[in-house]
């Protein structure tokens, strides 16, 4: 592991820290309530980073808004991880017309467009609450919208839709490569089933690379969410996604009387997205000897 | 040959399936939006007359599919004369539909757009090469020096800081505090080099990595050790031997990147407000509710993804002898 991976790993974990223990230090209200006393106030005591074309302090809604990019991202890899891995999974170990119809036809379906697009469209399409009450229940999607709020379940489900291919095509190579290693045909005579190949022996050798595009996927994960907040698709305001701020700061107004609004979000997202990649390239110099440093 | 064209056949065949079913995922996701298409666009203030000839002009008030799924009812068939096969009837013979909200062709709306959107992509290509071809090239000739370091480091900024940071950032320098660019727009030539550093800036942070471990990997290699044993200066090794040869992986990635270009650089379109075909699908499309455009955009756009792709496929293979001779 290199130094950067370490300046990574130390970013996420204030990161994360940061945004679960926000509301000790830092009240949710300040960084919603306008408060048109307080506008494109400079950086004071009071309000370390300002305050925003509305009033509200941008250091309260960094915090929080670092609650939804992180919660977002973890949902993300994990749901499109684990059913990229096991798609993927399946199309590289049984391969025939399985692995013929995914990887073919499937995969590229998905691949055959630009994720982000994709992501916009579903999230200003799919009915939030239909789906929800599909699954849920009409009340269950009340308890869930009340808790989470409106756009987190839409923007997870755009971001899982195109994230999980990413993951199957890795896997499928990479199940490719390590079902004809010999500990696997060794099982194979010892009687083992499919089920326990794929999942004992095979998984656990195939999944390394994976754990490096988890990473990286988590900084891709935020930036979507971030994107997709920003064309007004995402999280609605007055939630405080780093998106949406960067959205709200970036007429020419707020540009003249508080740049601090833009930048504030902006060094936000550069310093998540880049702790997340030190993160992932750390891994895979460690995980791959060729590629380490000497 | 004969194996090759029927390769060749094969391949077609599934990118045409694959444009197919992407268009017609769009389309039923655009079917299952809540709400009256007429109602949206015309508002609620229109009369029952307006609504009706607005549905008639669209197809709306035709089945949206050769059958229907009822709750109640269950399965109904619907007949050939439905929504989605005049749709296609309609793609076959040229014409992409009209647009729900300006009532022009959808075809006439995004050729207007399109070049606008190549200029951008070819320019944002330039800034990347421009900074990433000596970068990189410097970076992997000095591995592991601090100039090495350096340079890996400035690229790893650069694919952490997204578009929409760097945008308004170059927005904020350079027409806020030294005005020297206009914020937005695309109707002056100089409109362009705000967007394409932004765009660029992303690109070459990924290319500069690629060329870095591309150079670090052929400098390895035996004919380099020939070259210079036969006495060729250093520069000629490495820009006439090392470099064409570490282009090709490069090229992969210039390839499908520039699909991702052409296919509408969306958040940087929007923070420049510059009118090329991402514009048009969001703010157009998607943020006005025309789902006829929409449709359209998205034909075209998984159309240019995939050429795109292929014409790398091709290219890549002409360059590397070991696949074109073989």
């Amino acid at each position: 592991m290199n130094r950067l991976t370490y300046i990574g790993l130390v970013i996420a974990v204030m990161l994360i820290g940061l945004a679960l223990f926000a509301p000790f230090f830092i009240d949710y209200d300040s960084a919603i309530t306008p408060n048109t006393a307080l506008r494109f106030a400079a950086p004071s005591a009071q309000h370390l980073l300002g305050t925003d074309a509305l009033g509200r302090d941008v250091l309260a809604r960094i915090v929080y808004g670092a609650r939804i990019s992180l919660q977002v991202g973890l949902i993300v890899v994990t749901v499109s991880g684990v059913f990229g891995i096991f798609i993927g999974s399946l199309a590289g170990f049984y391969g025939g017309w399985l692995d013929r119809i995914l990887s073919g036809y499937v995969f590229n379906v998905f691949l055959a467009f630009p994720g982000l697009l994709l992501a916009i469209a579903l999230a200003a399409f799919v009915d939030e609450t239909a789906v929800l009450s599909f699954f849920l229940g009409g009340d269950g999607a009340e308890t869930f919208l009340s808790i989470f709020g409106k756009g987190l379940f839409k923007i997870l489900l755009a971001l899982c839709i195109i994230g999980w291919v990413g993951y199957a095509r890795v896997m499928r190579g990479q199940v490719l490569k390590v079902r004809e290693f010999d500990f696997v045909h060794a099982a194979r005579a010892l009687g083992a089933g499919n089920m326990r190949i794929l999942f004992a022996h095979v998984l656990p050798n195939a999944i390394q690379p994976l754990i490096v595009q988890a990473s990286l996927g988590m900084a891709g994960a935020v930036l979507s969410e971030a994107s997709l907040s920003f064309l007004g698709v995402g999280i609605p305001p007055p939630s405080p996604s780093w998106g949406t701020m960067i959205e709200e700061a970036r007429d020419l107004t707020t540009l003249y009387s508080a740049p601090h609004a833009l930048f504030a979000p902006g060094i936000a997202i550069a310093l998540t997205v880049l702790a997340f990649n030190f993160i992932g390239d750390g891994l895979r110099e460690y995980l791959d000897p060729k590629q380490r440093r000497r | 040959m004969k194996k090759r064209l029927l390769d060749t056949a094969r391949r077609l065949a599934m990118t045409l399936l694959v444009v197919w079913t992407v268009v017609s995922l769009v389309t039923l996701l655009i079917e299952l939006v809540p709400g009256d298409p007429a109602v949206a666009i015309l508002g609620e203030t229109a009369t029952p007359e307006q609504y009706e000839d607005f549905r008639a002009k669209h197809g709306l008030d035709k089945p949206a599919f050769f059958f229907t799924l009822g709750d109640t009812e269950g399965f109904k068939w619907n007949g050939m004369d439905n929504r989605y096969a005049d749709y296609w009837r309609g793609v076959l013979t040229g014409d992409l539909g009209r647009s729900f909200r300006t009532d022009r062709p959808v075809l006439d709306m995004i050729i207007e757009r399109y070049p606008n959107t190549i200029k951008l992509a070819l320019a944002a290509l330039f800034v990347a090469l421009l900074i990433a071809v000596p970068l990189g090239v410097v970076a992997g000739r000095n591995k592991g020096k601090l100039i090495d370091n350096a340079a890996s480091f400035i690229a790893l900024i650069g694919i952490s800081l997204p578009g929409f940071v760097i945008g308004p950032l170059l927005i904020y320098l350079f027409a806020v505090k030294i005005p020297i660019f206009n914020a937005t727009g695309s109707a002056n030539p100089q409109d362009i080099v705000l967007p394409a550093i932004s765009l660029g800036a992303a690109l070459s942070a990924i290319l500069t990595r690629m060329i870095r471990s591309s150079v670090i990997e052929e400098l390895g290699e035996d004919y380099v050790r020939t070259a210079r044993a036969k006495g060729l200066s250093e520069r000629i090794v490495l820009y006439k031997h090392v470099l064409k040869n570490g282009f090709i992986p490069v090229v992969t990635i210039l390839g499908l990147q520039l699909g991702v270009l052409l296919a509408g650089a969306i958040i940087t379109e929007k923070i420049f407000n510059w009118q090329g075909l991402g514009l048009l699908v969001v703010d157009e499309g998607i943020g006005k509710l025309d789902y006829r455009l929409v449709q359209g955009c998205v034909l075209v756009i998984s159309l240019t993804y995939i050429v795109a792709n292929s014409l790398t496929d091709m290219v890549y293979r002409w360059l590397d002898p070991r696949i074109r001779l073989s």
